[in-house]
């Protein structure tokens, strides 16, 4: 595979990231690429969540959190003084494990961020509202009930809403984070399909404990243990031929 | 073997009635007790409410005539004090749970708060005399007085906003914060909104305890007697508690006066339940709407 600079959107140099004085992230050094999908393995605790709430900076809202190296975002160093983590945030979506709606209506949780950034005219939000559902494989099933609350909405659907709810910014990047643990397997290969449909149009980086999933899904992982990257590379060569033991063993499921 | 066991079951569930009794005994007393208060009040006060005593000013010394310029007083120095504390508690609440970094400076204005809760009223009255009625020189008048009785009520405001903003998942505020939209904004779409219902239960007890206070208007808004009713918010006014507190301790006539002091009260009691009903009403209007 032939990799030219401009294929890459994130770029990581020697980060380390610290909770206080816990040290959750060592030395990780690697780049993402554009419009694909990324998976990051490991067994809980090894820091993939925190990693992936570096890259939009949601781990600033954590008090006492301290970042170390080089987080580039198509270039620009995102840590430094002045990039505004909203920007970025806005650039790169979020899906979280556990689905979380607001409390409002279908309609209103899709235009929720885009009023908030500027879009007020109700054509272009009906329209956006649309577009996204539609996107997230989500619209056949709510767009006759669009008033309704998103709490009444199963959990597959709210999931899906969240995904929805994220494109509606159109961000560049979609940064997942175990977003089918929470759901049953019809609602997981929807969201999986769903993936591979976004890929076309997005960078995707998602967390994920399923293996299989990583599989089908990614066209890199990474797998990290105790807050190291250990092994990154192609899917297919990570579970065919994956080069350190540890890896090996994860995949197997021979880990302990 | 068997038989031990079965034993220890019917031990544990008596002993589970004996204190499910209890503390139904307990709750039950508590009602009895407001129930009898409620009860004593309707009873000793309804034979002075007319409508009249409701739409008059006192005459005669205050042995006869309505009290309305106490229902009046009472109306403005109550709604004065909400329209301070409400804004200033929901602003300190919001400061303490959602910008302010948890640590010292925090925990100490928190202590603070909660001693301002336990400083007995006539401070207040006395503070508010010193500076709003003699050293601001607002005089005696619903300013002084919505503002000693604001002051009042603020802690039961900021612990309780705190407490509604706490109670916010966590994760909308993530969800918010991910899709780019600011700090700010996510605590006036999403946090402000889902807490407002706690916030109002909070405000609810403020003000019941600020219509009904003397001490701290005693000094700062409540006059003796006046038949006229404000113009503006420099001037003193007659109040429920204080009309109470006057008729029932410092007239000539306390005796011949009993049944107006017992109106009074009744319908001090009728306002502040008046206003927990509608801003009950509010709330749980509030709550059908939003569930999670
Ligand atoms: N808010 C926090 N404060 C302090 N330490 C934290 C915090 N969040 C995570 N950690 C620690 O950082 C390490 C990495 O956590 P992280 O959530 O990134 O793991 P993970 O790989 O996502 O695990 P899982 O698969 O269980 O989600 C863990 O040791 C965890 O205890
Ligand atoms: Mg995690």
């Amino acid at each position: 595979m032939v990799t030219t600079a401009n294929n890459i959107i994130f770029e990581l140099k020697q980060v380390n990231f610290f909770y206080g004085s816990t040290q959750a992230l060592t030395d990780i050094s690697m780049d993402f690429e554009k419009n694909r999908v990324t998976a990051l393995i490991g067994p809980s605790g090894c820091g993939k969540s925190t990693l992936l709430r570096l890259l939009n900076r949601m781990n600033d809202l954590i008090d006492g959190t301290r970042v170390e190296g080089e987080i580039l975002f198509e270039g620009r160093n995102i840590y430094n003084a002045d990039n505004d983590p909203v920007e970025i945030r806005r650039r790169i979506g979020m899906v979280f494990q556990k689905p979380n709606p607001f409390p409002k209506s279908i309609f209103n949780n899709i235009t929720y961020g885009p009023r908030l950034t500027g879009t007020r005219n109700r054509a272009d939000l009906e329209l956006l509202v649309e577009q996204s559902l539609k996107q997230a494989v989500l619209w056949d099933e709510v767009k006759d009930i669009l008033n309704k609350s998103a709490m009444t909405l199963s959990g597959g659907q709210q999931q899906r809403l969240c995904i929805a709810r994220a494109l509606a910014m159109k961000p560049d990047v979609l940064l997942m984070d175990e977003p089918t643990s929470a759901l049953d397997p019809i609602s997981t290969a929807k969201i999986e399909d769903l993936i591979e449909e976004l890929k076309k149009n997005y960078t995707i980086i998602i967390v994920t404990h399923n293996m299989q999933q990583a599989a089908r899904v990614s066209e890199m992982t990474g797998f990290f243990y105790l807050g190291r990257l250990i092994e990154y590379a192609l899917t297919t060569d990570i579970f065919t031929n994956p080069q350190v033991k540890q890896t090996e063993d994860y995949i197997t499921g021979r880990f302990g | 073997m068997n038989l031990t066991s079965d034993n220890s079951i019917t031990w544990r569930y008596a002993k589970q009635q004996v204190f499910f009794n209890i503390v139904r005994l307990a709750a039950l007393l508590i009602s009895a007790a407001l129930g009898g208060l409620l009860l004593f009040i309707i009873a000793s006060g309804i034979q002075a409410i007319s409508w009249d005593f409701i739409t008059l000013p006192p005459r005669d010394s205050m042995t006869k005539g309505g009290i309305m310029p106490a229902i009046v007083g009472t109306f403005y120095l109550t709604l004065g004090a909400i329209a301070i504390a409400l804004p200033l508690g929901v602003a300190s609440a919001i400061y303490l749970s959602e910008y302010a970094r948890q640590g010292t400076i925090v925990r100490i204005i928190r202590i603070g708060v909660n001693c301002l809760a336990g400083v007995p009223s006539v401070v207040f009255g006395l503070f508010g005399l010193g500076f709003f009625v003699v050293y601001l020189k607002f005089g005696s008048s619903i300013l002084s007085g919505a503002l000693t009785l604001g002051i009042l009520i603020l802690p039961t405001i900021i612990g309780a906003s705190e407490e509604a903003l706490k109670a916010v998942p966590q994760t909308f505020r993530e969800a918010s914060l991910a899709l780019g939209v600011s700090k700010w904004g996510t605590i006036l779409r999403i946090v402000l909104p889902n807490a407002l219902p706690g916030i109002l239960t909070g405000s609810i007890l403020g003000i019941g305890r600020a219509a009904g206070e003397t001490a701290p208007i005693m000094f700062t808004a409540a006059a003796f007697f006046t038949a006229k009713l404000p113009e503006s918010i420099f001037d003193e006014v007659m109040a429920l508690p204080y009309h109470v507190y006057v008729l029932a301790t410092a007239g000539t006539h306390i005796e011949e006066t009993r049944s107006i002091q017992y109106g009074t009260v009744l319908v001090l009691v009728a306002l502040v339940l008046g206003i927990d009903l509608i801003a009950i009403a509010i709330r749980s209007a509030m709550r059908k709407r939003k569930k999670w």
